[in-house]
């Protein structure tokens, strides 16, 4: 099936088959190896990609059904900036080790942060409760985004 | 898992929508939200012929009410019922237990028909419209019907709905003044629910009336408890916890055997009750 979708900004135009869910379609038609394929029915968040301004599970989604959709990922949310201060945070606290779950961690707390002001914990925890990581045992990164959130406020 | 190869299609119209139903019938699956048939898919649970993406039929979106009744687009997404001031002042009870519904990257595709029509006997919304009385509208070949919800949820995954109907609405009667509760416990925040309750009612004095109590989690499909409900009404809530046992069919999985679903739901009979003595009423 033929579709069509922007990507980090970008046309792109493609054949795909009906069952390629939209990571596969990122990683394999267009070599975007930043979402990341943990468990593949929606558990883990390591796919998380921003699809029409919301936060996806991009194993979720075919890629047949983003046609005419507007895709961003990691890739995409890294080069324009949007998150270097977040990036930063996450490297000064610790908040990675393997870095499997980090860029699904990163675009889903980026979508709170978005929202503006300064998330409680408990608010940055339950917006993250659908990301797992089997390094940092979390703190680090609720550490991060709270960190992050308060230097954007200030 | 790799779901196994399917074709797509994605009508534009309902009725090109009914006609591919009725020209594939059981080999079709239809697609909404996909927040649960894609899992399926992917862990090859679930291997239909043709997908049937009814995802951009804009005739089955958007949340209304009229002077009596408030109306809830099959196609509305979990964040917009979630965010909408309409059911923040008609139907609260879905915005508290849609706050329980997986997580916000879920939450963002999953619909609210496409969660009732899958029907899984721990999802929150199946109770949530038991407890507020629905009635889902389903379209098929022959026009238009209207089911009551203690009619809809006939087993595992199983509805009234017909191979050859969509479930195109939900309509709940409006009731100023009522009250609802919400809880459900569950091992992680957007977990499943171990056991889960919605309820709702009337507060009159120290007690209620028209009080409904739905229960998720607990047996093959989410269950009203009228007896406890009652009993409840009566004014004794220890009668309302025995009669629990009458009401419910708990079933033994690996995260709690029977007894303990059943001690469960009857922690959260009382959590309810106390919560919906003391709850604000809804919006006239």
């Amino acid at each position: 099936m033929n579709i069509t979708l922007t990507v980090n900004g970008a046309r792109v135009d493609a054949d795909v088959l009906p069952r390629t869910h939209l990571v596969d379609f990122l990683r394999e038609h267009l070599a975007l190896t930043g979402s990341h394929l943990g468990c593949e029915h929606g558990v883990c968040g390591a796919c998380t990609i921003r699809l029409d301004g919301q936060i996806v599970r991009g194993c979720l989604v075919l890629a047949v059904q983003a046609d005419g959709g507007v895709v961003e990922t990691i890739e995409g949310l890294s080069d324009t900036g949007e998150i270097a201060d977040l990036q930063q945070a996450f490297i000064a606290r610790n908040a990675l080790q393997c870095g499997y779950c980090t860029p699904g961690m990163l675009i889903a707390a980026q979508d709170l942060l978005r929202h503006g002001g300064v998330p409680t914990r408990e608010a940055i925890r339950e917006h993250l409760s659908g990301n797992y990581c089997r390094c940092t045992g979390y703190q680090a990164i609720i550490d991060a985004v709270e960190a992050t959130a308060k230097a954007r406020a200030a | 898992m790799k779901a196994s190869a399917f074709d797509y299609v994605r009508p534009t119209t309902l009725a090109e929508a009914m006609s591919l139903l009725a020209r594939h019938g059981g080999a079709a699956k239809l697609l909404a939200g996909g927040q649960s048939l894609l899992p399926a898919l992917n862990l090859r649970l679930s291997a239909p012929e043709l997908l049937i993406d009814i995802s951009r039929l804009d005739t089955l979106r958007g949340i209304s009410t009229t002077a009596t009744t408030l109306r809830i687009g099959a196609l509305s997404r979990h964040a917009e019922v979630l965010a909408s001031p309409i059911i923040a002042a008609h139907a609260p009870l879905l915005a508290s237990a849609l706050a329980h519904v997986a997580h916000p990257a879920i939450r963002s595709r999953g619909t609210f028909g496409g969660s009732l029509a899958n029907a899984d006997p721990a999802a929150e919304l199946p109770a949530c419209v038991l407890a507020l009385a629905a009635r889902l509208i389903a379209q098929g070949p022959n026009g238009e019907r209207s089911i009551p919800a203690q009619d809809f949820f006939t087993g595992l995954f199983a509805t009234a709905l017909a191979d050859d109907e969509i479930l195109t609405a939900v309509e709940i009667d409006l009731t100023p003044g009522a009250v609802h509760g919400f809880r459900e416990l569950s091992r992680r925040s957007g977990d499943y629910a171990l056991v889960g309750l919605a309820a709702h009612g009337h507060r009159q004095g120290e007690g209620f009336t028209d009080l409904r109590l739905a229960y998720f989690a607990v047996g093959t499909r989410a269950t009203l408890a009228p007896r406890a409900a009652a009993a409840v009404m009566a004014g004794s809530l220890e009668a309302a916890a025995a009669a629990l046992a009458q009401d419910l069919e708990p079933h033994d999985d690996l995260q709690a055997n029977a007894a303990t679903r059943l001690h469960l739901a009857r922690v959260l009979l009382r959590l309810v009750v106390s919560d919906m003595s003391s709850a604000r009423k809804d919006a006239a």
